[in-house]
């Protein structure tokens, strides 16, 4: 059965199907979100709330927006002006796009990892203090602490701490995704975006990359967006399901992929459509 | 025996070969040709004294034959009226080379051959025989002083030489080997170090080599900052649209305008234009007569920088457009600014691509003449346009250039086949400055690259 063939009433009536958890503790407030490119639509009346501290996935085929929409989280479209945007996002109560916002603090509240890993052509160290000397952090000492600390966070200290200053490419991949997080997480991010950070690589990096999402929720939100359903049941703790530019389905990542409401959900996660 | 097809893989891959081979092959012969022409030059060959069956007798130096004839070098132009001598072979009697023939370079009226008779010290003494050479030989270390020299040439007409005339003397026919060796290292350092004599023909070329090295190191310094902002602005700031695609046509056309062509646009802008205005505004006590005004150091610098502008700004765009997008949303994704993303990410991994685009410039300014004629170039110009007077550079000044100087030996001086072998040596040596400028700036590149190695790898 193809996705096409549901009423427009039926996916009007559980498109912004809204999570029930208490709005204080919503990290972002996304409301009414339409996005498109070069007047394409790509996100349409997109709503939907991000709890604090959980992982959170958006799952959905190739071309549904499940990326653009990560990247309105940290306003990457700016740089595109083949973009129009309509709606608002909301980053703990404030708009992201207020007139006070500066973009470049904004984007240091929400890290963001890619798809491949993309470590600069520096060393491993200067990689990770890359972002921290921007924060206009010199003094040698303090470079060093965080630089550490953040590799231990992303759990890549003990394999490069015997050459900090290798080269960063001479990393597998998996340890280069691991050393984008911890660069990532240098800065102190709220928020942790990550769009498909594993798709580039092998099953047991990939496997490291999970344990390091689940550990990570206890200091920050993260979203994840994921073609892998097995990856989004693995680690994510809410799960919303997009289609065409449309939220389809938003719920508890346990109700989603065992109890999912509508039967276009359940087509996609059992694998007849998509 | 089976026909190769046309469109067979055999058939393409040895004409593509072939074609490897013969480019190859004529870059090698023009190389050895100019190299092996122009260092011969200044090889102390022995001097053949040749009897004819007329009864004439010629000294002189073999360079070259052609069917049946010999060419001789036997110098002496003020005796003579030429220094070629095309001998045919048959007519030779006998062939000797006496050890007491002398060649003698001269400041004015080039070289001479012949044998010494006499010299005069400033005493008045006339001093003949072993007992002149003896004494013409301290002299030459620098031990004793000689003002004239009595010489004949081999058929004995006599000539004198004033010592202050002679630039260099040797017995080319008494040299052993070493002797020569040392010979033509000293000629060469003559040629690499010494301001041109006797129109050109004789002499070195230093001025030349350094007006030539001097204004391409200031060309560079205007062209690397203006064609690496000019590409930054197109890539990085401007909108992409229509206008920046004809912006980028214009500016890859301009690399395709004959060079002539900038040199009138730096005659007109430059020299009459800005010059004359420089001229009216700071240097009006001097007027009529120019500084900034005609043709300078300055002027050809900045014409040639107008030249080489759209190489260095195509190839720093396409270094600018080789840096992964993934690692611009890496560093603006860090909380980076768009400026500090440039500068310290796009910058950095674009400086090899910028530094192309200079090498480029630079190997394609060190060869122009053509525009340099219109500003500010020079046929003879002895001093070095850097002094020790305020402003040490003196960018008004006109210079000499290798380019133009072989130009001028091959074509404009008054004795173009005298000169020939001097063109070969200018030659050689405007090869091997391009190719040292060339060398520094493949080197700098490579240790740029180093530090951004695995990139190359990825």
């Amino acid at each position: 059965m193809s996705a096409a063939s549901f009423s427009a009433a039926e996916t009007q009536r559980f498109s912004s199907a809204v999570v029930d958890f208490p709005s204080t503790s919503s990290c972002f407030d996304i409301e009414a979100l339409s996005l498109a490119y070069e007047g394409k639509p790509a996100l349409r009346d997109l709503t939907l709330r991000v709890p604090r501290h959980r992982v959170t996935a958006f799952i959905g085929p190739s071309g549904c927006g499940k990326s653009t929409l990560l990247r309105s989280l940290n306003r990457l479209h700016d740089l595109n002006d083949q973009v129009t945007r309509n709606g608002h996002i909301r980053l703990e109560g404030q708009n992201i796009h207020g007139r006070d916002v500066d973009v470049a603090e904004l984007r240091r509240r929400v890290g963001m990892v890619f798809q491949t890993p993309n470590p600069f052509p520096m060393s491993i160290y200067e990689n990770v203090a890359y972002g921290v000397r921007l924060q206009g952090i010199k003094r040698k000492r303090e470079l060093d602490e965080v630089v550490e600390w953040a590799l231990q966070s992303a759990a890549l200290w003990e394999e490069v701490k015997a050459d900090l200053h290798a080269s960063a490419w001479t990393l597998s991949g998996g340890q280069q995704q691991r050393l984008v997080i911890a660069r990532t997480l240098a800065v102190r991010p709220d928020v942790l975006l990550l769009d498909e950070p594993a798709s580039a690589l092998d099953p047991i990096s990939t496997l490291k990359i999970e344990e390091l999402i689940r550990g990570l929720k206890s200091q920050l939100t993260l979203i994840l967006v994921t073609h892998n359903m097995q990856q989004a049941a693995r680690v994510s703790d809410y799960t919303a399901f997009l289609h065409a530019g449309e939220l389809v389905e938003y719920a508890p990542t346990d109700t989603l992929f065992t109890n999912p409401r509508l039967r276009r959900t359940e087509d996609y996660i059992t694998g007849r459509v998509g | 025996m089976r026909i190769p097809r046309v469109g067979g893989d055999g058939v393409w891959r040895w004409l593509s070969g072939a074609c490897v081979a013969l480019s190859l092959l004529a870059v090698v012969a023009l190389l050895v040709l100019v190299v092996t022409r122009g260092l011969a030059h200044f090889w102390p060959a022995d001097i053949e004294q040749l009897t004819l069956d007329d009864g004439q007798r010629i000294a002189g130096i073999a360079r070259g034959s052609e069917a049946g004839e010999q060419r001789y070098f036997t110098a002496n132009r003020d005796l003579d009226g030429q220094v070629w001598r095309w001998v045919e072979t048959q007519a030779i009697e006998t062939r000797e080379t006496p050890p007491e023939l002398l060649y003698a370079e001269r400041r004015d009226w080039g070289p001479f051959i012949g044998r010494l008779t006499a010299v005069e010290t400033p005493a008045g003494e006339r001093l003949q025989g072993d007992e002149a050479e003896r004494r013409l030989r301290r002299a030459l270390a620098g031990d004793a002083e000689v003002t004239t020299l009595h010489v004949r040439n081999v058929e004995g007409r006599a000539l004198e030489v004033e010592f202050a005339q002679v630039a260099s003397l040797s017995w080319p026919n008494r040299m052993d080997i070493g002797d020569k060796l040392a010979a033509w290292g000293h000629g060469v350092w003559r040629f690499l170090s010494e301001a041109p004599s006797d129109g050109n023909t004789g002499g070195g070329v230093w001025p030349a080599i350094f007006g030539t090295l001097l204004m391409v190191i200031l060309m560079s310094l205007v062209v690397t900052p203006f064609g690496v902002l000019a590409a930054l602005y197109l890539n990085e700031v401007a909108r992409q649209g229509p206008l920046t695609r004809l912006v980028r046509i214009a500016v890859r056309n301009l690399a395709g305008v004959p060079s002539i062509v900038y040199g009138v646009f730096g005659l007109g802008v430059f020299v009459y234009g800005l010059g004359g205005h420089l001229d009216s505004w700071f240097f009006a006590e001097r007027l009529p007569s120019p500084t900034f005004g005609t043709g300078g150091l300055l002027w050809a610098s900045l014409t040639l920088a107008l030249l080489t502008l759209p190489v260095v700004i195509v190839a720093t765009e396409e270094g600018l457009a080789r840096v992964p997008v993934a690692l611009r949303e890496g560093s603006l994704a860090l909380g980076a600014t768009r400026f500090e993303t440039l500068r310290r990410v796009v910058v950095p991994m674009a400086l090899p691509s910028m530094l192309t685009g200079v090498i480029l410039a630079v190997a394609r300014a060190a060869g122009e003449v053509a525009p340099l004629m219109l500003v500010g170039v020079a046929k003879l110009v002895p001093e070095i346009p850097v002094d020790g007077e305020f402003p040490y550079v003196h960018l008004d000044s006109k210079f000499m250039h290798l380019g133009y100087h072989l130009f001028d030996l091959g074509f404009a001086s008054r004795d173009a086949e005298a000169a020939m072998p001097l063109v070969f040596a200018t030659a050689t040596l405007l090869v091997v400055v391009i190719v040292v400028l060339n060398l520094t700036a493949i080197i700098l590149r490579h240790h740029l690259r180093a530090r951004h190695r695995a990139l190359e790898h990825s």
